[in-house]
């Protein structure tokens, strides 16, 4: 490979500087304003070059799904939305509590060569919240894990979530915490609210979530490990987080784009396309979350990506999955949330949709567009309007919220490794070898 | 009506639910002439798909439906295909398939109704009799119908009465339906339970609310006592039978607090001692055995109106 390369002319960065980008083999080798190369031009066309997304909570659902999504076919999603690298999460076929489903995800993910997949171990035996999983193993391994989670579940047990945060900071670990008190949420369909009691849908009230936070913050800082916060979706969940930074206390949080941008009176049409876990809340909360994700308090966006074969979605609200595809929407969502309304600027969305989740994975050749580091990035039509389609997603599900919306910013090109996998926003059919 | 469907009290602007509430006093006025049974749909099919045990209110349907010399199919889920795995969707297009032009569903799961209406699943009409704790518009249509019966001043305004509603509002679809239907017309709706039994977000609602059914009990027109199901207590909604029957029952002292003129009202099925002792219950102020009666008239309407009824009949348009 290190013999190919190109140089990338005529496109601008998050800071609105013009900017040229030798690509030599897998790696940057030259970045500046004008930059000398022999390697064949790609004209950018004025567009944004920014490092490739880093996504820290991606279902895969392989093993043992492969109805609603594979590795393969994540990863053509991930590629297709800006993402060089995304985390799959542990609610496998089984479960990923082991060395040997945590490399066997691994494996799959390099085949693919579309994307880095990292996969996430799970901190419980079988995701059932009664024995701590073998972390170190995992750790250990080839998929070298370092974020744990029982995602889709609770670490409920105080002194199973306290064991947890000790025992990974001997590897630098950090436990992902699906925040949600599983007694407060039997049943539960949607936000507790004005809309969920005309509905007659059994309510989710925030304090199931925001009791966990709070536990947990406290507990972190008892012990002196690593927190984050999985899709933080209230007003009081972003305060009790804006508080524990203002303590000191090593906690890290992420919002989805579904809930920047979505709110609890669409289950008033009982399509539970719009269910999802933790549920859609009110406007206010989102209009919280916004901020969170704008002053730092949220540090990253993350897809929370869940596909579901249709059959799970089409039918009545109470038997249907929970969850919502967004690999190949959530930097548009972003952009119509966050920028179109001034509230962030691109300098600060690449923080918090590249730098800072490599930072919290620890995935080295992620997170920044800089000499000498892998050749992750994407080119970007930021003013590009769009209408989501749910047919046309290349993920193998369809389970969108977004379908019909027009959004803005469309991912053009994708980067990954220093190969072109998508070409105007379709695979190119190449992959990293 | 305009409407292809009766799947929420929600959907009805106060005119529509006049004219149903009308539609069913004139089919109640030829029933009781010599005329008991009206050809009105005669050769088409009717389905009740029935997702949850629920006799009487499956039976006023049918009986309703029977009346108006319509064939229908009765389809329970205990024994079924159901039990088997089969799903809302592919059980109703079953039907469908099997000629079915209006289906009346009733089910555990909230929006049950809407979804089958609405999900482009099946072409029929679709009537919702009662969707998980959601709504049962049939049930306060025929409590709207019997109440005006008892306050005949009131017949299109109810402007003026003040009905209480008693008991496990949060779970109960009776409630909601109620409290939407009632207002519309123009009552005050007050909802007396413990804080356990009133929904997260009831502020929203366009009623009152009270915590003590003794200090309400004497201003209300007409009080309906919502069932409660035993098993409420073992999820720690309220403490033991005896405590909730002494502060949220209508016992026998408390009824004589009741306005003379009030009504007693109970959709049904009844827990005699709980809620309601049995001296309210059969007390001449009770009006629950002509709910029931008035409830097959007015499901006849909702079944006339939706399938092609003129709003107000004549003997020669029905015959």
């Amino acid at each position: 490979m290190s013999s190919h390369g190109l140089l990338v002319k005529n496109v601008v960065d998050a800071s609105g500087q013009l900017i040229e980008i030798e690509v030599t083999g897998e790696v940057i080798t030259q970045m500046s304003a004008s930059v000398q190369s022999d390697f064949p031009i790609f004209d950018g066309q004025g567009l944004l070059v920014l490092p490739g997304l880093v996504d820290l909570h991606t279902h895969l659902r392989e093993p043992g799904k492969e109805d609603s999504e594979t590795v393969l076919s994540g990863s053509q999603a991930a590629a297709r939305g800006g993402y060089t690298a995304v985390s799959a999460m542990a609610n496998t076929f089984p479960v990923a509590d082991t060395a040997g489903v945590v490399e066997q995800v691994a494996r799959l993910g390099k085949e693919a060569g579309l994307c880095d997949v990292f996969p996430i171990g799970a901190v419980t035996v079988g995701l059932e919240g009664e024995q701590l999983a073998e972390l170190s193993a995992m750790a250990q391994s080839a998929a070298a894990v370092r974020i744990f989670s029982d995602d889709g579940k609770c670490v409920s047990d105080p002194l199973l979530m306290r064991r947890a945060l000790e025992y990974v900071k001997s590897f630098g670990g950090v436990i992902a915490q699906h925040a949600q008190d599983p007694s407060l949420t039997a049943g539960a369909q949607m936000n507790e609210g004005a809309i969920s009691s005309k509905l007659g849908l059994k309510g989710w009230p925030s304090v199931a979530e925001e009791s966990i936070i709070a536990r947990d913050i406290l507990m972190a800082h008892y012990v002196q490990s690593r927190l984050h916060i999985c899709h933080l979706t209230t007003k009081g969940g972003v305060e009790l987080v804006r508080w524990a930074k203002s303590q000191g206390i090593k906690v890290s949080a992420e919002v989805t784009p579904h809930h920047l941008l979505l709110t609890d009176d669409l289950a008033s049409s009982y399509d539970p396309v719009y269910k999802v876990n933790p549920p859609l809340r009110t406007q206010e909360d989102v209009l919280a979350l916004r901020a969170g994700l704008a002053d730092g308090t949220i540090d990253v966006v993350a897809t929370d990506h869940a596909p579901h074969p249709s059959e799970d979605k089409d039918c009545e609200w109470s038997a249907a999955a929970f969850g919502m595809i967004g690999l190949e929407t959530a930097l548009s969502v972003v952009v119509t949330t966050m920028i179109d309304t001034g509230l962030m600027d691109w300098q600060t969305l690449v923080k918090r949709m590249s730098t800072a989740p490599a930072e919290i994975g620890g995935y080295a050749g992620h997170g920044e567009l800089a000499v000498s580091r892998q050749a992750n990035f994407i080119l970007v039509d930021p003013k590009q309007k769009w209408t989501v389609d749910r047919e046309a997603m290349l993920s193998r599900s369809s389970n969108t919220p977004f379908h019909g919306q027009t959004l803005t910013g469309s991912v053009v090109h994708t980067f990954f490794k220093g190969v072109q996998v998508i070409r105007n926003g379709k695979l190119t059919g190449m992959k990293h070898e | 009506m305009r409407a292809k469907h009766l799947l929420s009290i929600q959907d009805l602007t106060p005119a529509e639910i006049l004219e149903i509430l009308d539609t069913a006093r004139e089919l109640e006025r030829i029933t009781e002439g010599s005329m008991k049974k009206l050809p009105t749909l005669r050769g088409r099919t009717v389905v009740n798909l029935f997702f949850e045990d629920s006799t009487r209110t499956r039976l006023s349907f049918e009986a309703a439906a029977k009346r108006l010399s319509a064939d229908v199919i009765n389809f329970s889920a205990k024994g079924s295909s159901v039990s088997k795995g089969e799903s809302l969707k592919d059980t109703a297009q079953t039907l469908e398939a099997m000629g079915a032009e209006l289906v009346i569903v009733r089910h555990h799961s909230s929006g049950a109704a809407k979804r089958l209406a609405e999900s482009g699943w099946i072409k029929s009409h679709v009537v919702n009799a009662g969707d998980g704790t959601h709504e049962h518009p049939t049930q306060a249509l025929l409590d709207a119908y019997t109440i005006r019966k008892h306050f005949p001043q009131n017949e299109r305004d109810f402007s003026g009465l003040r009905i209480g509603i008693v008991g496990d509002i949060l779970h109960s679809r009776v409630a909601r339906s109620n409290a939407l239907l009632l207002t519309a017309l123009g009552a005050q709706v007050v909802l007396i339970a413990p804080p356990t039994l009133l929904p997260v977000g009831v502020e929203s609602w366009p009623v009152e609310i009270s915590y003590n059914l003794d200090s309400e009990i004497g201003k209300l027109d007409a009080i309906m006592m919502l069932r409660v199901q035993s098993e409420r207590m073992s999820d720690a909604f309220f403490p033991s039978e005896r405590e909730y029957a002494r502060d949220f029952g209508l016992g026998t002292q408390r009824l004589k607090k009741l306005k003379y003129d009030a009504i007693i009202m109970h959709p049904g099925p009844m827990n005699r001692g709980l809620e309601i002792s049995a001296a309210s219950a059969d007390s001449k102020q009770s009006v629950i055995l002509e709910q029931v009666a008035n409830g097959v008239i007015v499901r006849m309407a909702v079944l006339y109106l939706l399938m092609g009824g003129t709003s107000v009949p004549t003997e020669g348009v029905l015959v």
